[in-house]
């Protein structure tokens, strides 16, 4: 037993898991997806920012990497070791301009009129991060698809972005502005530092008055319906009641089509594919994710039983995974229309 | 519990700390432009021994309904026998078979996307089936390293 205890001690200290954690891979495989693999953005904010990086402590940098953006996207990161969150700031590191240095966590508070901020938040911020501050509509920068500004604002009425920010970090950013993103400095745009002041101040004051998540909980995965018609009506009023709802049927097919020799192919598990590409290209300008919901799906079932059944994903489920609050209230829309079309088909 | 158990599960607790990141999608930037990484995927696929079954072309659908959109593809795939014996014995998850996968350009790169294969445990209990998607998770795993990892 010694002697194995012995060897786990050496492997610890040997293998990788006690080497210093490679900052680039854990950056590439957690991170780069949606910052870029050089933190120029992508459905996440650009990072490698000179006015971003030389304002942000690594505290910062921590609490927002463990805490995410809770309804923005940006996904809690709370399993990684703390040494893995270090090496992967000193990877964001990198990307400082030479010669800079880290800024420290400056918790001086900034004293300020919240009222009168309110006001000038209302005619200078809130075009881009929104009425209550709860962000811009859509994600980080997208490539995919054409949008009026390159970078969309972040959600500032947001727990773990005030949590993670100081008033001092928030004031810089509005005298220094951020050089190659929408948001410029608000001292060449004319606004006092006592202005300045004073919308950090307001923005402060989203702490005292959090915005309801709206995030669907408890949901079942899955939505089944028992028809009361034979299979092959069923399959044929379905696709009658997701034409109904503006819907365009894409395909009709087995489930096991493609999978099986199309005589092998159980015919009674018949999926029905429908589209509307209106709702699909504002959800993928919501999220550029939003395609894992794609295409629209019934599946008429005949159980062994006899019972036939209308089956789908459940779309108020599935938005959970997104952690992107713009996504709640389509597919609330989808699961009505879900729901809606095979009512109707059952009967 | 002898005197050494517990030291030995702080070890091995040290020893998966950090491997399970638990978030709901799995997502991936391949450096790759979409046809090589389209290519790509359709290999890894293959590799692991499922079978391709079709490939929605969603860009297809948006630009002729004149939207503008770069390439965005779902690819259903699957191992046959599985797929019929699973949605036989659990038909909860007839709405989520074949399994499937989303890729999409962005910009020279490509971003390839899929629900955590671990989440098909909130639909069945039977340890039996946990132990297909264990292998699931671990293949989906493999297959987004290998596109994130070509040059
Ligand atoms: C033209 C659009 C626009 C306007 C107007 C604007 N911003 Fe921004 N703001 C942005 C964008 C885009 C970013 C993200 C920049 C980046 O990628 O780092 C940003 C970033 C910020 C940040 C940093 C947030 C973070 O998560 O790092 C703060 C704080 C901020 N803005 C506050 C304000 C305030 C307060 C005002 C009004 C005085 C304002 N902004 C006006 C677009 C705008
Ligand atoms: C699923 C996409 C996604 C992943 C993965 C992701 N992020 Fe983010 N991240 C975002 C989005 C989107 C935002 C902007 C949130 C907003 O708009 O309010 C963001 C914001 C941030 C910010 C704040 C930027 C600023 O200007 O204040 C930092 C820092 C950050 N992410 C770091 C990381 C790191 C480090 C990782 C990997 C451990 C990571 N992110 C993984 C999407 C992502």
């Amino acid at each position: 037993m010694k002697r194995l205890l012995a060897l786990l001690f050496a492997l610890l200290i040997a293998g990788p898991v006690f080497a210093a954690p490679d900052g680039g891979a854990l950056y590439g495989r957690h991170c780069a997806a949606c910052h870029g693999q050089d933190g120029h953005g992508g459905v996440g904010v650009p990072l490698a920012l000179p006015d971003f990086l030389t304002n942000v402590s690594d505290t910062y940098l921590s609490r927002t990497i463990r805490h995410g953006r809770p309804g923005r996207v940006m996904p809690a990161f709370e399993n990684l070791s703390d040494v893995q969150l270090r090496a992967i700031i000193s990877h964001i590191r990198t990307w400082m301009p030479e010669g800079s240095m880290t800024p420290v966590h400056d918790t001086t508070p900034v004293i300020g009129d919240a009222k009168r901020g309110k006001a000038l938040f209302a005619e200078h911020c809130a075009e881009c991060h929104g009425a209550n501050g709860e962000g811009g509509s859509g994600t980080g920068v997208t490539f995919s698809r054409p949008r009026d500004l390159p970078v969309i604002a972040p959600a500032l009425h947001n727990a773990a972005f005030l949590h993670a920010a100081t008033d001092q970090m928030i004031r810089t950013t509005l005298l220094q502005g951020r050089d190659g993103t929408p948001m410029e400095s608000f001292l060449k745009q004319g606004l006092s530092e006592q202005d300045i002041n004073d919308v950090v101040a307001y923005v402060r004051s989203f702490e005292e008055d959090p915005l309801p998540s709206g995030q669907h909980e408890g949901e079942e995965p899955y939505l089944s319906v028992e028809s009361f018609s034979s299979f092959d009506e069923t399959v044929a009023n379905l696709k009658q009641a997701a034409l109904g709802r503006n819907f365009r049927i894409i395909r009709e097919q087995n489930l096991e089509n493609g999978l099986f020799a199309e005589e092998e192919e159980n015919a009674r598990q018949r999926i029905v594919y429908f589209c509307n590409f209106k709702l699909i290209n504002e959800a993928m300008k919501l999220d550029p994710r939003a395609g894992i919901f794609m295409p629209c799906r019934i599946t008429v079932v005949e159980m062994a039983d006899g019972t036939v059944k209308l089956m789908s994903i459940n779309p108020k489920f599935m938005s959970q995974f997104f952690n992107n609050n713009a996504l709640d209230e389509p597919c609330t829309e989808l699961y009505g229309l879900y729901v809606g079309i095979m009512e109707e088909a059952s009967l | 519990m002898n005197r050494y158990t517990a030291p030995l599960l702080l070890l091995l607790g040290l020893f998966s700390a950090g491997v399970a990141n638990a978030q709901p999608l799995l997502m991936v930037r391949a450096q790759q432009s979409f046809p090589e990484t389209m290519l790509a995927l359709q290999g890894v696929i293959s590799d692991h021994g499922y079978r391709v079954s079709r490939v929605q072309r969603v860009d297809v659908g948006l630009t002729a309904s004149g939207y503008a959109t770069d390439k965005y593809r779902i690819v259903f795939y699957g191992k046959p026998e599985q797929v019929r014996s699973l949605t036989a014995k659990y038909s909860q998850l007839i709405p989520y078979l074949p399994q499937k996968i989303t890729i999409f350009a962005e910009e020279e790169e490509t971003l390839v996307t899929t629900v955590d294969p671990a989440f098909f445990r909130k639909l069945v209990a039977d340890p039996e089936a946990h132990v297909i998607f264990k292998q699931w998770r671990s293949d989906v795993e493999s297959m987004l390293d290998e596109l994130s990892e070509a040059e």
